[in-house]
């Protein structure tokens, strides 16, 4: 196996950005990726990025973002529809392949000009599903009711996620969302789609990160404390919403356990849940002790959440906090589709 | 044994079927059975075009077309979409261009488009490329018969009556030969190519 | 010139028409004709809405069984905000609903006057649209059939 680290991440997250394209945001969001640690476009080993142009109803505008790397003459690129941490383990994939030692990975998402929670939709079943049209907070908010009025979690406890969401929230300049409220408060809310209060719901955001990898030595050389993957692992559930356990998130299990969560004490966590219900399963699917380990310092999914970068932010989040020093090992989580159907863990250390 | 395990080797073998037929209850035996199933997919946005578009679409407004330079190689981009795929970095000037060019390339169509009845077959599209552009630009050739179109022919914007402008591409009807003599295309190699070589 | 950015309205369409193969096929077949229909797995157990293939040990599935009109409701969420393309005009509460004789639970509306009289557990029936043409919106939706009454 090839070492490979987390060496540089740079992200934007904003309510809406209405005034520019993806390309116009994603260019100065790829150069300052890039130059952080010294390197051009002509330096990558590999690019590969993650999009969904349903979000914007802009056509091929991943084509167009492509643009912005400098593809001529032409790189070695591929794209994902799929969260930009997708991407990132095709990069990773693609380094343990050999010959490469570096490779850059960027993702975003402009829900705004839609309504993305009516969009997402069209990742339902095409047949029995779609067609009747359930958007995605309805879909959680029956996994919601499951969980709740099976006691498998309380309605103070999704509130606690939520206030410490806001909380963490506070200190990131990127948080969409993060004004304090107290859990009383977040409990006195009316429901926005019964079960659920708008705490519990993501704060949708526009934008998107770019990340450097980069493998041993070169990664020492550009990276004073390099996030190094130690492991990282992809599963999923059914596609059918019928026949799965909504109470509790097998793929997230068994993702976690083989990207070797349980080894070591885990500083911190950052988490894609999207909602406060998402989170709450995924720290018990990861077997996280909340009192040793920091959960979603950033504020997670919840404080910010853009489609299709939000996991690949994760896994900057976490490296970044390897970095600077603020934790030694760190998991980062990615998920995809309807109530945690397909999941993402990667564990980070620093040297 | 052996047959099957051959059989499924064989790349140019027909697939076996991928599962038994199925058998169905008693109150559907005989009935006429649905093999396909309309589901449309509708979604509506509010949609913004960014920066360079915007100020591309305004411009048309006044009847002027507005292109973009990249900073590092001086090549004009229109329709400008805010970046130059040459140097991975946001253009550095906006650039007026001309509202004339050539046909550097060109496609007759002789088939109906279903939502775009306003297009009558045959009908002349174009790789036109402006007067002070690098890279060529859709549009479609009129005024003139289809099959007299040719590469390096002269052409120039008919826009929409001034009442109608908007803030739109639609307001360039299509492009009309000017009758001047056709470019000299001396170099097909080159000619409306971005530079491609590795710095 | 204004440096304000454009917007404009826009629509996404795709007229899909998609093959069904012949477990959907005969499904929707069922909802033409008012018949609900899952289908049976190895262990006896009856999906619905039927799949193709069994989730957990990816068997061909084959055995296509009819199920009852009326069931349970799993779970439900409320939803105040109906949208032109879901099935019913006026609020109503979205459910996985697990017909008589089904093993696994479906996804439709559920036409109940408030969230207040929805409840986990609940029995309700199905409800026909008159013209039918194999599709899922060919079940209008699921109504509550009142305590007492029987399915």
């Amino acid at each position: 196996m090839i070492d490979v680290a987390v060496v540089a991440f740079t992200q934007r997250q904003e309510a809406a950005i209405s005034g520019e394209s993806e390309v116009e945001f994603m260019v100065p969001l790829m150069e300052q990726a890039k130059a952080s640690v010294g390197l051009t476009q002509s330096d990558m080993g590999f690019t590969c990025s993650g999009s969904s142009d349903f979000l914007a109803g802009q056509a091929f505008s991943f084509v167009m973002t492509i643009d912005g790397t400098g593809p001529v003459p032409p790189i070695s690129e591929s794209h994902v529809e799929q969260d930009g941490a997708w991407a990132l383990y095709e990069a990773w994939v693609k380094i343990q392949c050999g010959g490469i030692d570096t490779a850059f990975v960027y993702s975003y998402g402009k829900s705004s000009p839609g309504s993305v929670r009516d969009v997402l939709a069209t990742q339902m079943d095409p047949y029995y599903v779609c067609p009747l049209w359930p958007d995605s907070y309805a879909i959680e908010a029956l996994a919601a009711r499951l969980m709740l009025e099976g006691g498998h979690v309380s309605e103070s406890r999704l509130a606690e996620i939520a206030a410490r969401s806001r909380a963490s929230a506070a200190s990131n300049p990127h948080a969409v969302r993060s004004d304090p409220k107290s859990v009383a408060d977040i409990l006195a809310e009316d429901y926005a789609i019964d079960p659920l209060r708008p705490s519990d719901l993501p704060a949708e955001a526009d934008g998107g990160c770019a990340v450097v990898l980069a493998t041993g030595d070169r990664a020492r050389e550009l990276c004073e404390r390099p996030a190094w993957i130690r492991g990282m692992d992809h599963r999923g559930d059914a596609h059918t919403l019928g026949v799965r356990d909504l109470t509790s998130s097998a793929s997230a299990r068994l993702a976690a356990h083989h990207a070797g969560v349980a080894g070591d004490k885990i500083d911190l966590a950052e988490l894609y849940g999207p909602f406060t219900t998402s989170e709450h399963l995924l720290i018990e699917a990861l077997d996280l002790d909340e009192d040793s380990t920091a959960v979603n310092p950033s504020g997670g999914a919840l404080a910010a959440h853009t489609m299709m970068a939000s996991g690949l932010i994760r896994i900057g989040e976490a490296a970044s906090r390897i970095w600077r020093g603020d934790g030694d090992r760190a998991v980062a989580h990615a998920t995809s589709g309807p109530c945690l159907q397909q999941n993402m863990v990667c564990v980070l250390e620093g040297d | 044994m052996s047959a099957d395990r051959s059989t499924a080797l064989d790349p140019l073998a027909a697939p076996a079927a991928l599962s038994a037929p199925v058998t169905l209850p008693e109150a559907l035996a005989g009935a006429e059975p649905v093999e396909s199933v309309c589901t449309p997919i509708r979604m509506t946005y509010t949609y913004t075009p960014g920066r360079a578009l915007s100020r591309y679409l305004r411009a048309m407004a006044d009847k002027r077309i507005l292109g973009e330079r990249c900073g590092a190689t001086g090549q004009v981009f229109v329709p400008p979409r805010g970046v130059s795929p040459l140097a991975g970095a946001a253009t550095s000037e906006v650039v007026e261009l001309a509202d004339t060019g050539y046909v550097e390339s060109f496609n007759i169509t002789r088939v109906p488009i279903e939502r775009r009845p306003d297009l009558k077959p045959p009908y002349c599209s174009a790789w036109i490329v402006l007067d002070g552009a690098s890279v060529g630009f859709l549009g479609l050739v009129i005024n003139i018969a289809p099959e007299e179109v040719r590469i390096g022919m002269r052409v120039r914007a008919v826009w929409k009556p001034d009442e109608e402008l908007e803030t739109s591409a639609a307001n360039i009807l299509g492009w009309e030969p000017t009758g001047e003599p056709d470019e000299v295309i001396t170099d097909y190699e080159r000619i409306g190519r971005v530079d491609a070589s590795d710095p | 010139m204004s440096s304000e950015v454009l917007q404009a309205p826009l629509v996404l369409e795709y007229p899909f028409t998609r093959s069904t193969g012949p477990v959907i096929g005969a499904f929707l077949t069922g909802l033409r004709d008012g018949v609900i229909c899952g289908i049976r797995r190895a262990d006896g157990t009856v999906l619905c809405a039927p799949q193709e293939y069994d989730p957990l040990t990816a068997e061909p599935l084959t055995e296509l069984v009819e199920v009852g009109q009326a069931g349970e409701v799993l779970t439900w969420a409320w939803n105040g905000d109906p949208r032109p393309m879901q099935p019913f005009d006026r609020p109503f509460a979205w459910a996985l609903i697990r017909l008589d004789g089904a093993d696994t639970s479906m996804l439709h509306a559920v036409f109940a006057p408030s969230a207040a009289e929805m409840s986990t557990g609940m029995r309700v029936r199905v409800v026909w649209r008159t013209e039918r043409e194999g599709h899922i919106a060919d079940i209008a939706g699921f109504e509550p059939i009142p305590a007492g009454e029987a399915a």
